[in-house]
């Protein structure tokens, strides 16, 4: 008879710090924290990592990784982070930001901070709500979906069209990668460690800004089951945001 | 013999930015705004001929937000703007105060409320020394009255912020901002870009560390009793300032009236009181230097020792409450106010001096 061994074979990056965390049952912000730490481990970024921390759900992101952080006022984490990264150009610095912060109050402040080119990355963890507010509606909300705000369903001709971020920061100058990413399968988790490792790529060499759109589940404010926020994920927002990199001018060298 | 030091012959604004150089201020954030240009302009190439950074911001909001991030970085960093600007900047110097950020912030003070206009006033004397974000803080406030003192309390102010770790606001108007004058520029000594720096986030290792513990900067507090302690702490932090409360005194020894002004209108009250002193006439200048603290002490002094008190601003009376507030228990003071649009020559202010010294 053959002993039975116990193999480690799936462990916790040693950039995420040992701790249960405060997200919902099927929250992807877990899975992107991840994401991240993995990248911080095999890129050997942690040590010399700055996060900057917004306002949302994941404000908490500076409890769960092993890295120096400040935390942003709503919206202002690509400004802060400007701040951070021209005071210590040599760090390796980083926001994490959700969809109302990022797209809405901090539309300003991540459009110039793309536009300048500062050599930031930012992660931003598109769930097309509000999540920390209780559900309201999010600049990407999709049309027709009921949020606390919207509770007959967001219509285009009275609240505007959901946003597409990833094009929107792909058409700026100063960006050198520009992608969005899924969480929804293991498929798309690993291409998104793709992007966010092309995206943290680009700041060490310099060449521009970095930028990737993840889209995640919330499914306590989509009033849904984990298994049914995946799957509105697939049929509903990968469709309207498609999966896919926009810009990359990382094989091309800088662009100063 | 010594070398006969180098006097210069500048703008206010000017003097601020050399003083921020001169303090090893090594990142500079700024949008445009009339009547501190000359600040973000200068910046635009000293600072980078320094060494450091610059960076014109998309807004006011960015700008402070900027401010925020170096100096969590645990670098000198400065940001300047005028009224309207301050308003924007406000949400960060909250956040700053509530994570105990150094900085320093510039306000050439203009008229308002609302656009006002670009001309000098001193109407943001409440935000500038109340904590103008939301919240229960202040920060440290010093209110320069002459070109040189602006250079001087710029250098000072560096040095605060990063002894205290708060903001440090200097309030200026559009005259000292505009007006030149020869100063005498000098360099501290001893500035070191890294010491005392065991709170900022520079990386878990950086060039003068081993390997450390994670460090976090934030104003967020939700444990039970947390926030308490944190306000508990700031406010044991503000009381403890209240000894370095500096002001100028000018003639008050013998004085039967002080007039209580500060900035621009401080410096030409005291053309007035010197007018009047021709005249045999003993009136003398109480002018805080620092607004907050506010000099509470040598006012109540003055006011124990049986003087009058009249206080002229460049607004509708706001300054007079921390006056009042000094010298309560003793005495009261009248108040002038100067409406914005103007700007009163020292003999334009002889008539409501004397018209207080008569009892009238
Ligand atoms: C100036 C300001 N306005 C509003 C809020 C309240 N607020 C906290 S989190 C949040 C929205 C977060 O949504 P999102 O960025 O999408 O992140 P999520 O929670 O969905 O991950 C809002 C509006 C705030 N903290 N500050
Ligand atoms: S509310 Fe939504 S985004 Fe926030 S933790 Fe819960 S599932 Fe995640
Ligand atoms: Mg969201």
């Amino acid at each position: 008879m053959t002993e039975m061994q116990e193999k480690l074979v799936f462990s916790r990056p040693e950039s995420v710090i040992d701790r249960p965390t405060h997200y919902c049952p099927g929250c992807h912000h877990g899975i992107a924290h991840r994401l991240v730490g993995e990248l911080l481990d095999e890129m050997n970024l942690a040590e010399n990592s700055l996060l900057v921390a917004s306002i949302g759900c994941s404000v908490f992101l500076y409890n769960y990784l092993d890295v120096d952080a400040v935390e942003a006022p709503h919206g202002r984490a690509p400004a802060v982070a400007t701040g951070v990264k021209r005071a210590r150009p040599d760090n390796f610095v980083f926001t994490y930001q959700g969809d109302g912060d990022l797209a809405s109050i901090g539309m300003a402040e991540i459009m110039h901070a793309a536009n300048r080119g500062e050599k930031i990355c930012v992660v931003f963890v598109n769930n097309t709500v509000y999540g920390m507010t209780g559900g309201q509606m999010a600049p990407t909300t999709l049309i027709g979906q009921k949020t606390t705000t919207t509770p007959a369903g967001r219509c285009i001709t009275h609240e505007g069209a959901p946003i597409r971020m990833a094009e929107i920061i792909a058409s700026l100058g100063g960006v050198a990668y520009a992608a969005r990413g899924s969480l929804d399968s293991v498929k798309n988790i690993s291409a998104a460690k793709k992007h966010l490792r092309k995206a943290f790529d680009c700041q060490l060499n310099a060449t521009g800004f970095g930028f990737v759109e993840l889209l995640s589940g919330c499914p306590t404010n989509w009033k849904m089951t984990p298994v049914q926020a995946n799957e509105r994920l697939q049929n509903e927002m990968i469709p309207y945001f498609p999966l896919g990199v926009f810009k990359d001018i990382s094989e091309e060298g800088g662009i100063c | 013999m010594s070398k006969q030091p180098e006097r210069i012959f500048i703008k206010g604004n000017e003097a601020i930015a050399r003083g921020a150089l001169a303090a090893r201020c090594k990142c500079f954030f700024g949008y445009p705004i009339t009547p501190q240009n000359d600040i973000p302009e200068f910046m635009s190439s000293e600072i980078i001929k320094a060494g450091g950074d610059f960076v014109q911001a998309e807004s006011e909001v960015a700008a402070a937000n900027m401010l925020l991030g170096a100096g969590a970085a645990g670098i000198r960093a400065m940001t300047s703007s005028s009224s309207p600007g301050m308003s924007l900047k406000q949400e960060a110097i909250s956040y700053m105060a509530g994570s105990e950020i150094p900085a320093v912030i510039v306000n050439m003070n203009r008229g308002g409320p609302g656009l006002g206009d670009i001309g000098p006033a001193q109407g943001d004397y409440y935000q500038s020394t109340r904590g103008g974000g939301h919240g229960d803080y202040r920060h440290f406030t010093f209110g320069p009255g002459t070109v040189q003192e602006a250079y001087d309390l710029t250098i000072r102010a560096f040095d605060i912020a990063f002894e205290h770790r708060t903001p440090v606001l200097i309030l200026g108007d559009a005259i000292l901002g505009q007006m030149k004058e020869p100063i005498t520029p000098w360099v501290p000594e001893g500035v070191d870009d890294e010491a005392g720096r065991d709170w900022a986030i520079t990386g878990r290792t950086n060039a003068r560390e081993t390997a450390r513990e994670k460090r976090l900067i934030k104003s967020l507090f939700l444990g039970e009793g947390e926030l308490a302690g944190q306000n508990r702490h700031l406010q044991a932090k503000y009381d403890a300032w209240t000894d370095m409360a500096e002001c100028e005194q000018f003639e008050t020894e013998d004085a039967e009236l002080i007039i209580c002004a500060y900035g621009s209108i401080g410096r030409i009250a005291k053309s007035t009181v010197r007018a009047f002193r021709k005249q045999g006439k003993k009136v003398g200048l109480f002018r805080p230097i620092t607004l907050y603290p506010f000099p509470s002490a040598d006012l109540k002094k003055l006011a124990q020792a049986g003087k009058r008190f009249l206080t002229i601003e460049h607004n509708l009376g706001q300054m007079v409450d921390d006056v009042r507030l000094a010298i309560r228990t003793v005495a009261d003071s009248d108040f002038f106010p100067i409406y914005p649009g103007n700007l009163p020559t020292p003999d334009e202010l002889e008539a409501p001096i004397l018209a207080c010294l008569e009892g009238k």
